[in-house]
């Protein structure tokens, strides 16, 4: 049988067309991801499917295990012992990683998990959306936590994110959320995948690998002395403080004069960008903010704007999640509305347009 | 002084730290640890054994013994063993899990890593009682035994019977080697000696999956003393839990 998607024989700075699954994949391998482990769950599916037939290419480990609560747990043990890892999957399957999630968070161990969200709560449906922004930017399992969450709006910038998340993750000994939706996983767009120059980052010296020629090492989240859980999560609310000072990326379309600026994320902040340029040829002022960050949220660049633009709007493929950092920037100096629905339906530009239009009295 | 013919013939393996341990007077886990440390010395395989500590009485393993130890989530310590044999084939890496961490909310992760025939060794310590959270039923706890949960004793017809994991396992293909052990005599604890070593020697052999069962005493939950607690291994867990070799492919 032959594979099912074609081999990248393209020189590497010749576009190939991929899926957004398939980018990051490609761009995990190339990223030094030495083990991946999932389960099987739509729309991600071709993630995995890649994952399989790449890292047994590259002889590096590749399991579909029995369920979501062992794959984060297979990351765990394979960063415990200094491998790069990864894991993907879609909402349902994200909340069962919070566990493993949380107690990476706690036993700070980097890893990469990618959620290609769809429409919830519960079983919901299969197809893109947005609601597990609370989930994403809030830690999502137990615990006092949070981890950096990336957020693309193209298939390029999925597979350039994967580089960062990887590095991000080893830089700050954190799991990262790489954060996508049932359209970016699965529309196919040309990207020019290739390993940046590698980062400089810490020496693992932290990893079990055998006490030979040292005292041993202990990976935990268990604190029980008086005192020692507190310190320890001092010293985490430390690290964030860091990564919130210096990690933050935006982009900002046309905001410069802007009275109106929408803010808007992954594929919603696609759309929302053509809208933006359709307004302007009616010669209404509005821009877009697009946070690359989810968390650390782009808080200064939010406030800033909001010293100068009139309003608002948050675009959501949700009923109001992001909205609420936006409120939390902007401070109540100036109005923030909300425009979006979900339930996995994509919002078009249309009805964006209409939202941004009532905004602003002619 | 005259110089002595005395020869050191028992102490402390290597393997496990010259630390007091938190676990209360009569309990198994202070063995079990011990035959593992000793195994572990004999084998030579200190200085590549990472070992994967349970949620329940024995997560602070990774106090005692004298190598790499990490936690895991409850149920999920064969989960995280095979991630880190997966990419370091070159570490001895057991698991150590006790009968709620394995039997309960591990059982998937148990079974799958079994049938994967991932090359771990796996310690299970059956006490048929949840000890850390105050001594709730376990899935292995006996039919008519008493806990917080069954204070009436464990019912048949509501809570099924106990779980023989050892029997459960030998059927899957994956498993290379199933034994059960057990604590109350002398002559139990030097055959269980013997089980753990040959699980972890197939490790070191390349072999695939290895487990060995503890039949092990809680005294405190058990509401006995040392003593009787052990007398209760041999007089009714022992004619539940049958010991020996139940599977061996080597």
């Amino acid at each position: 049988m032959k594979p099912i998607s074609a081999v990248n024989n393209a020189s590497p700075a010749e576009p190939v067309l991929y899926c957004g699954n398939e980018a990051i994949g490609e761009a995990a391998i190339q990223a030094g991801c030495r083990a991946y482990f999932g389960y099987p769950i739509t729309p991600q599916n071709e993630l995995t499917a890649y994952m399989a037939r790449r890292m047994g290419e590259e002889g590096r480990v590749f399991i579909q295990s029995e369920s979501e609560l062992a794959a984060i747990s297979m990351v765990f043990g394979a960063s415990a012992a200094g491998a790069r890892a990864m894991t993907s999957s879609s909402s349902p399957g994200i909340s069962l990683k919070q566990e493993g999630i949380s107690y990476m968070a706690g036993c700070e161990l980097p890893a990469v998990i990618v959620n290609m969200s769809r429409g919830g709560p519960g079983l919901g449906n299969i197809g893109p959306a947005q609601a597990d922004y609370f989930q994403s930017t809030r830690g999502g399992g137990h615990g006092d936590y949070r981890t950096p969450v990336l957020a693309g709006a193209s298939v390029q910038e999925l597979a350039d994110l994967t580089f960062l998340a990887f590095d991000l993750a080893d830089r700050y000994r954190t799991p990262v959320l790489l954060l996508g939706d049932g359209i970016l996983g699965q529309m196919m767009e040309p990207a020019v995948i290739s390993h940046p120059e590698p980062a400089v980052l810490p020496e693992k010296d932290w990893t079990l690998t055998g006490a030979r020629g040292r005292p041993p090492r202990t990976v935990k989240s268990l604190f029980l002395g008086p005192g020692e859980l507190e310190a320890h999560n001092r010293k985490l609310q430390e690290i964030y403080r860091t990564i919130a000072e210096n990690e933050v990326r935006w982009e900002s379309f046309r905001t410069e004069d802007a009275d109106l600026v929408l803010v808007a994320y992954g594929i919603t902040a696609r759309i929302c960008r053509e809208t933006v340029s359709r307004l302007r040829k009616e010669g209404l002022a509005v821009g877009l903010l697009r946070p690359i960050t989810l968390w650390p949220f782009p808080e200064e660049a939010v406030a800033g704007l909001s010293r100068k633009v009139k309003k608002f709007l948050s675009v959501e493929m949700n009923f109001g999640q992001m909205v609420e950092d936006v409120r939390l920037a902007v401070n109540g100096r100036r109005p923030v509305e909300f425009f979006g629905h979900g339930g996995g339906e994509i919002l078009t530009g249309e009805e964006i347009m209409k939202a941004a239009r009532e905004q602003i009295p002619r | 002084m005259k110089k002595s013919d005395a020869q050191a013939v028992y102490r402390r393996p290597e393997s496990l730290r010259d630390v007091p341990t938190h676990y209360c007077p009569g309990c198994g886990h202070g063995t079990v640890h011990r035959l593992i440390a000793e195994v572990v010395d004999e084998l030579g395989i200190r200085e590549r054994t990472v070992g994967v500590a349970p949620v329940g009485c024995a997560v602070l393993a990774y106090d005692y013994f004298n190598f790499d130890v990490t936690e895991a989530a409850h149920g999920r310590p064969p989960a995280v063993a095979t991630g880190i044999k997966r990419v370091r084939p070159d570490l001895v890496v057991f698991t150590y899990q006790g009968d709620g961490d394995l039997a309960a909310i591990g059982t998937a992760e148990i079974i799958h890593a079994a049938n994967r025939g991932e090359k771990i060794t796996v310690i299970f310590v059956n006490n048929g009682i949840y000890g850390m959270t105050g001594g709730q039923m376990a899935p292995t706890t006996l039919v008519g035994q008493y806990s917080a949960t069954c204070t009436l004793g464990r019912d048949y017809e509501q809570a099924g019977p106990p779980i023989k994991v050892c029997e459960m396992l030998a059927p899957l293909d994956g498993t290379d080697y199933i034994a059960r052990g057990a604590l109350d005599t002398p002559a139990h604890v030097r055959a269980l000696k013997g089980y753990v070593k040959k699980a972890f020697d197939n490790q070191v052999q390349g072999r695939r999956f290895s487990l060995v069962e503890a039949l092990s005493p809680c005294p405190t939950y058990w509401r006995l003393s040392p003593r009787e607690s052990l007398e209760r291994i041999s007089g009714e867990v022992i004619p539940h839990f049958p010991l020996g070799v139940i599977k061996d492919e080597d």
